[in-house]
């Protein structure tokens, strides 16, 4: 009885992941193909974008606050006083490696993925997907290419703006107002912070952004039961991108050089 | 034009259509009667490519488009105008750009053209001047017309009505039926209705055709319909709870 249960979980899980790595495939294959729906390309950078920023801006803020204040508190009280100036490049590092690259995906992943999934969802079970065929219009293409393509561009957009942000703020938590040297402070960290340790968390951010939108977009499709199913389909999003994050990150951080 | 030949559909474990065969002629409009959940809205998906079938064929003047590629598949829904239960609207979008939608991408029309042609088809259906409107701004026998106008705007050879009177007031509904009969007239299509509302299919069918537990029980005219010896039959046409039908 127990094994019958454990299989037809894995079986279920089986299922899914084919179902996920089915509609990439396609939206993958669809990203080369003419014609491209501009319009709705333009609109999702605007909503993936623009309409992010603040949130991420925001959090950004608060992660290089939180980030700048515990390294400070470690350098002081297990080195000693003045040590603080050389924890600039661990800050940096931090961020623009793990931290805002997670943060802004679990960010966009909370606000875009969700309203994917909601979005499409509620077309699917109103039927207007089923429109979209009847009229011409090739769901993947209409619907998931154009919000995979933005969410891979503007993921690490909103990621950089994000290190930028975070950073500063970290500098300014140590140097404006704990005292730390800032010219020791901004020295260190462009001495020790490499173009690398950016660029790693901005390919982390784009794979994160195709995870989103094809996770948002595989729930709005399989959308069923009226407002609880897009419900269901929306919390589903948000979960499964979140963990789906995390574990990505880790396995980048792993196997990314350097 | 269309031929249905030995259609099978299941989700999971329900059988929803288990060996539909059916001809639909060229210019002719064939009601599909049944009771709700017989399977008739997965007939017209199967029909128009939305769903493929798990056995079976459908061809269109010969061409078996049920073993299509997706790509191809698109093309022949070209051919195919849909009016959904609940219009299906994109409600993102205002009126116009609802009946232009199919418009754009199956015409090479300039916009002053699509202005014109989908101004046309609105009032087509009866409606004019309302293209600026969304539509969460429209009755529900508005959003119906909508639907037809944008189903009917790219001109289609083959029209699929998807309950077209369920969900509006006896007199909105039979003006829906009086505008299938004219499309047909007007723009000699072939139109598959589906429906469970006996009034309706009567007026609008050149023939009938009942889906009961996922086959064709019963073909031809509105009288030969009626004069019908089948119990079942009888019974969904007299809206009897009585009878052998008692799955309701």
């Amino acid at each position: 009885m127990e094994r019958t249960g454990r299989a037809s979980l894995l079986a279920g899980f089986l299922r899914q992941m084919g179902e996920v790595s089915i509609l990439f495939a396609e939206t993958f294959r669809n990203l080369f193909r003419k014609p491209w729906e501009k319009k709705n390309f333009l609109q999702q950078l605007e909503e993936i974008g623009a309409r992010t920023l603040p949130v991420v801006s925001l959090t950004a803020a608060f992660g290089g606050l939180v980030f700048g204040l515990q390294t400070y508190v470690g350098f002081h009280r297990y080195i000693g006083h003045g040590s603080e100036a050389y924890g600039g490049p661990i800050i940096s590092l931090g961020l623009t490696k793990e931290l805002i690259p997670i943060l802004v995906g679990l960010m966009v992943a909370g606000r875009v993925g969700s309203s994917m999934a909601a979005e499409i969802g509620t077309m699917r079970i109103s039927e207007q997907v089923d429109a979209l065929f009847t009229l011409g219009a090739d769901p993947n293409r209409y619907l998931v290419v154009p919000r995979t393509a933005a969410a891979f561009l503007m993921l690490p957009c909103l990621t950089l703006f994000g290190d930028i942000i975070g950073i500063l703020c970290g500098a300014f938590y140590n140097v404006t107002l704990m005292g730390v040297n800032g010219t020791v402070y901004i020295r260190n960290t462009l001495l020790y912070l490499q173009f690398w340790d950016v660029v790693s968390g901005l390919i982390k951010a784009a794979a994160f952004g195709i995870l989103i939108a094809v996770i948002g977009c595989w729930q709005g499709l399989k959308a069923e039961g009226g407002a609880e199913g897009v419900g269901r389909a929306t919390t589903r999003t948000v979960v499964i991108a979140s963990i789906s994050i995390l574990i990505v990150n880790f396995f980048m951080s792993k196997f990314l050089p350097g | 034009m269309i031929r249905i030949l030995d259609l099978h559909k299941s989700f999971g474990p329900k059988t929803v259509l288990a060996g539909v065969n059916l001809d639909i002629r060229k210019g002719e409009t064939m009601v599909i009667i049944g009771q709700s959940g017989s399977g008739k809205s997965v007939l017209l998906k199967l029909l128009i490519g939305i769903m493929a079938p798990d056995r079976g064929e459908i061809r269109v003047d010969g061409t078996a488009v049920t073993s299509l590629r997706r790509e191809d598949r698109l093309r022949v829904a070209r051919r195919f105008g849909m009016l959904f239960q609940a219009a299906a609207l994109f409600d993102s979008m205002t009126v116009g750009q609802n009946v232009a939608f199919g418009l754009e991408r199956y015409t090479d029309l300039g916009p002053a053209e699509v202005a014109e042609r989908v101004a046309d088809s609105l009032a087509k259906v009866g409606l004019r001047g309302i293209e600026r409107l969304m539509p969460h701004e429209l009755s529900g026998g508005m959003k119906k017309r909508v639907g037809l106008a944008r189903a009917i705007a790219y001109r289609p050879e083959i029209i699929l009505y998807d309950e077209p009177s369920t969900g509006i007031d006896p007199i909105r509904a039979d003006a829906i039926n009086e505008m299938i009969i004219l499309l047909k007239r007007e723009m000699n299509v072939t139109s598959v209705v589906i429906t469970h509302d006996m009034v309706s299919a009567t007026k609008v069918a050149d023939r009938l055709a009942m889906l009961y537990e996922g086959r064709i029980i019963a073909l031809g005219t509105p009288d030969e319909i009626r004069r019908s010896p089948d119990p079942v039959v009888q019974q969904f046409i007299h809206g009897r709870a009585e009878g052998p039908i008692t799955n309701w």
